[in-house]
């Protein structure tokens, strides 16, 4: 396992943390102590988020969730300045307090740049990956008037602007004019009816003057280097840097509470998902995996990939589907999913006004849960089709640079490829990483496999794991001060291993055999296994490595080229070794209503995904 | 004591209210504190900067960027109208004569020798700001706007469109189940907030607009009929901003949903009194629920001890807020404090209760909300 080095050095020992995260709606803390010289968590506490009215105070959420912690353990962590830090010897207080947050809605950028597909897009990653929601993109290019996009960006009230365009050296002509356009528009913040917004230029470095000129009596102008400062190179550390940097000074500091909060803490609040990308970084960099992970709320759906580029080097990326969510954006993944595919997963009748009537109390009542099989059945088909919608997302992302010249061989002219191809390549896909609610709280682990293989449908050896109670945030702020500490929570406490996950990818008769895998178990026994097309099971597993030998017939691959035996490790987990032969480019699911609810329910009984009573009696009444 | 997770909608006879009226920008406070005010009353002014125009001066005279300056013959800060010229190029002894005019009545704001591109703003947009509710202003926020407050009979809706609006109640509706229909609406319905039971129909709304009605207010609604009125479907909560003539409120949810009783009989006793109503619901990062203000009200008798701060304790009344018994009342019966199974075999925190029809049944705590009263 290989570690990250700390962002922040403390030049001293730590045995106890305290990591809160804000969220939107719940404000979680943890408690994490050096037990037998391993970290673990110890306890956790959770409160409502208090920065509307009537608290409008956000260490007042804090406080409760730090209270229940408090009970919990007969010890005390509050004083009145707020947490007690160092750790005393009477057992009061930690070593150390960290805080993330995502209250307030988060934060909410805009960028600009002058081509779309190139200095655009790369500001669009720069700042989704510092944690933001991107509200627009606008660019030279993209197809509206210049009265338009003024318009848009006096409509818009972002917390703050992402600037760039041209190489270094090149011409300035383009991104000057969209600065005037800024400049002409006079944007204003979310947050603070009288602050100048803050904008971030990272463009060509040749045009700093010009922006100096144009911009800075209007805005809080920063400057940092260009994030694409020849059209090979993507640079995003120091504009990610500047972003988090003005989001603690001017979004934080407005939000009510965050001054006291601030000072409770020696290490800058981050923004959650900045946080939780962290974490997914780690996960891959300790495992040496392809990642890719996800985050699905109440409003919505954030997703992260780590994968390596053409030429070898680890690529990170994240995208926010803001409008995927499973309460308060529910309707929208009934809009942009429609439901039909929604329905697809259902296995049994309801009335599609029923249907739509049932998501928008949803919408209007978020904190709701389903009581009875046939509404939880609808909640996971519904999030199916949010994680799908966000992860086809996320793919057209998180591609290669365009733009960019490729070397290319004899070989390569034959094979109609281009530059800005998507970076997730689904067969050397590692490991899946889950959390959200309807992840991570599912009834039973065996369903949060199925929501992930239906919507990402992972190729050849796939490790399927969620994160058990939504602490990446926390664990992401803590490596950048202690690493260790945030490794050994994660694999010890965070990390629920489902299983190990082989699709084979092709497609075949159904019933055809198309897999043979031969399993030596951690106590020594042997297991083999067939796998027909159009069937999905599961050998058990619990934990360890198992040696495996996975042979695919009919032309299917599963990782080492058609046909071919693949010999590798498999993890094990609470669902186990997952035989995964329903069909990869394509899935196959029935299109013909009474033939896919056959389908569907055959898969629910085989992999035991609902309590069989219930769920007879369900199928049996439609 | 337990903590019901979703807070019962707030149906006061009589509450104090205060609004926040703030601008968008700094500018003037036109009242102050200890004026009376009415719905209607503008208590503070701002301007935005107009439009902006970009013209790209240079490629229009087929100059360098550069030179533009040479060839403009106004100013940044000049004034201009529309058709004037504002830049002239002329060669070869005015054979080659081209020239640029103002597309509109502006400012002349910036000449830019990087891309020649020329800025004419137009006039500053006035902006009013309004009291909204008939009351006292208690607080002025300094260049920011004002707090305005009053004791009125207060409802919550769940959701809603459509924003601020004035108009007198007409209560349509004999019984929280009556459905309004087209053909309820009373044609002397211009001006007022119709006020139906269980549902409102496509065929009301249609109606309501047509005789220039300011809103309607119902139980329910069909989510179809919505997304006709509307002329889109909803995607995400943020509401109050829709260009329609009417402002809606649903009180319960969803489809077609009885009323609940008290706020039935609270709209009953406002009757013909003037309300101030805001269709706008934001259900993340700041809750705002579509409400319905009527000053003056005076309430009839002492307000009941309110259950909410209680929070669940056996005998709180309460609504079921999911399947299967969506829209039920019912009062609690016990609240175990082990976490139980339940259906879905998750392990939560339960209540049990009685129901309107008498039966007993167990549902998870996060499905009830409290009703006040």
């Amino acid at each position: 396992m290989s570690e990250a080095k700390p962002k922040y050095e403390l030049n001293r020992e730590i045995n106890s943390i305290l990591a809160t995260d804000c969220g939107s709606t719940t404000t979680k803390a943890i408690l994490i102590e050096k037990v037998d010289g391993e970290y673990r968590l110890i306890v956790r506490g959770e409160a409502p988020t208090t920065v509307e009215a009537p608290f409008e105070d956000v260490t007042a959420g804090v406080r409760n969730a730090i209270r229940e912690i408090e009970e919990l353990q007969n010890r005390k962590f509050l004083d009145e300045n707020g947490v007690i830090t160092p750790r005393r010897p009477d057992g009061s207080g930690v070593d150390i307090y960290l805080s993330t947050s995502s209250a307030g809605g988060g934060l909410q950028m805009m960028v600009a740049g002058v081509v779309k597909a190139m200095s655009a897009e790369s500001a669009q990653r720069a700042a989704l990956g510092a944690g933001a929601i991107v509200m627009d993109v606008i660019a030279v290019d993209d197809g509206r008037e210049p009265y338009e996009k003024i318009q848009r960006i006096r409509h818009l009230r972002p917390d703050m602007i992402l600037l760039s365009g041209g190489i270094d050296g090149g011409t300035i002509t383009h991104v000057v004019e969209i600065a005037e356009l800024i400049a002409a528009a006079e944007p204003k913040p979310r947050l603070g009816i009288g602050f100048k917004l803050p904008i971030i230029y990272a463009g060509n470095k040749d045009a700093r003057s010009h922006m100096q000129e144009t911009l800075s009596q209007k805005v809080d102008l920063r400057i940092v280097d260009n994030i694409r400062p020849v059209l090979e190179r993507e640079v995003l550390g120091p504009a990610r840097e500047e972003i988090h940097n003005l989001f603690m000074e001017h979004v934080m500091a407005q939000a009510p509470g965050y001054n006291k909060l601030m000072k409770w803490t020696e290490v800058p609040i981050m923004p959650t998902p900045g946080a939780v990308g962290i974490g997914i970084q780690n996960v891959g960099k300790t495992y040496n995996m392809s990642v890719v992970g996800v985050d699905i709320g109440g409003a919505t759906t954030d997703v992260f990939s780590l994968f390596k580029n053409e030429q070898g080097e680890d690529v990170f990326n994240r995208t926010v589907s803001a409008n995927l969510g499973m309460s308060y954006s529910i309707c929208n993944v009934l809009l942009e999913a429609g439901v039909k595919n929604i329905m697809r997963w259902v296995p049994f009748d309801i009335d599609e006004a029923d249907l739509r009537n049932r998501i928008r109390n949803k919408m209007i009542r978020p904190t709701t849960i389903p009581q009875t099989l046939d509404e939880l059945i609808i909640e996971q088909a519904i999030s199916r089709e949010a994680l799908r919608l966000a992860f086809e997302h996320h793919k057209s992302l998180a591609v290669g640079l365009k733009g960019v010249q490729q070397q290319r061989s004899v070989g390569d002219m034959f094979e109609q490829t281009s530059s800005g191809q998507t970076l997730i390549n689904l067969m050397d896909l590692g490991i899946i990483v889950g959390s959200g609610g309807v992840l991570s709280h599912a009834p039973r682990r065996v369903q949060s496999v199925m929501m992930m293989l239906d919507a990402f449908q992972p190729e050849g050896v796939t490790w399927l794991t969620v994160d058990s109670i939504f602490m990446m945030p926390q664990l992401g702020v803590l490596a950048t001060v202690h690493p260790t500490a945030s490794a050994q929570v994660f694999d010890k406490d965070c990390l629920i291993r489902l299983g190990t996950a082989i699709a084979p990818v092709g497609t075949a008769k159904e019933g055809e055999e198309v897999l043979h895998v031969k399993v030596t178990l951690p106590d020594g026994r042997v297991v083999e296994e067939v796998g027909h097309y159009g069937e999905i099971k599961a050998i058990p597993h619990p934990e360890g490595k198992a040696e495996a030998e996975i042979r695919p017939l009919k032309g299917m691959d599963v990782g080492a080229g058609r046909g071919q035996t693949l010999r590798t490790t498999l993890e094990g987990g609470v669902t186990g070794i997952i035989l995964d032969c329903r069909g990869r480019q394509p899935f196959t699911l029935p299109e013909e209503k009474s033939a896919r609810i056959k389908k569907l329910v055959e898969w629910i009984k085989s992999m035991d995904v609902y309590p069989m009573d219930a769920f007879e009696k369900l199928v049996s009444r439609s | 004591m337990a903590h019901a997770y979703t807070p019962g909608l707030k149906v006061a006879e009589e509450a104090v209210i205060t609004k926040r009226r703030r601008l968008p920008l700094l500018g003037q406070v036109l009242v102050k504190v200890g004026d009376e005010v009415e719905p209607d009353t503008i208590v503070a002014r701002t301007e935005l900067p107009g439009n902006p125009h970009t013209i790209n001066v240079a490629n229009k005279l087929g100059v360098e960027s550069e030179d533009v300056g040479h060839y403009m013959l106004k100013k940044a800060g000049d004034p201009v109208k529309k058709g004037e010229i504002i830049a002239k190029y002329r060669a070869f002894f005015g054979l080659m004569n081209r020239e640029v005019t103002s597309p509109l009545d502006g400012v002349i704001e910036s000449v830019s020798s990087v891309t020649g591109q020329v800025v004419i703003r137009e006039p500053a947009i006035p902006v009013t700001i309004d009291a909204y509710i008939k009351g006292k202003v208690i607080e002025i926020m300094e260049r920011e706007g004002v707090v305005v407050e009053t004791k009125a009979a207060f409802i919550q809706g769940i959701f809603g469109v459509g924003g601020e609006t004035q108009g007198v109640i007409k209560m349509v509706a004999k019984t929280p189940d009556d459905v309004l229909d087209g053909k309820d609406v009373p044609a002397d319905a211009k001006g007022k907030i119709l006020v139906g039971g269980s549902l409102m129909t496509a065929a009301a709304i249609k109606r309501a607009v047509e005789v220039g009605a300011r809103g309607i207010v119902a139980g329910g609604i069909i989510d179809r009929d919505l997304i006709d009125f509307l002329g889109y479907d909803i995607g995400v909560a943020i509401t109050g901003h829709e260009d329609i003539p009417l402002t809606l409120i649903v009180t319960e949810g969803f489809g077609k949903i009885r009323m609940a009783e008290k706020t039935f009989q609270l709209l009953k006793a406002v009757d013909g009194e003037t309300a101030s109503i805001n269709g706008a619901t934001q259900i993340r990062a700041g809750v705002m629920r579509p409400e319905i203000i009527v000053p003056g009200h005076k309430a009839r008798a002492k307000a009941i001890e309110s259950h909410i701060e209680e929070g669940l304790v056996p005998g709180t009344p309460i609504r079921i807020i999911r399947e299967p018994y969506f829209g039920v009342l019912a009062t609690v019966t016990e609240l175990p404090p082990e976490l139980q199974v339940i259906e879905t075999e998750a392990r939560v925190r339960i209540l049990k209760c009685r129901l309107a029809d008498g039966r007993e049944v167990t549902v998870p705590r996060a499905n009830v909300e409290i009703i006040e009263g």
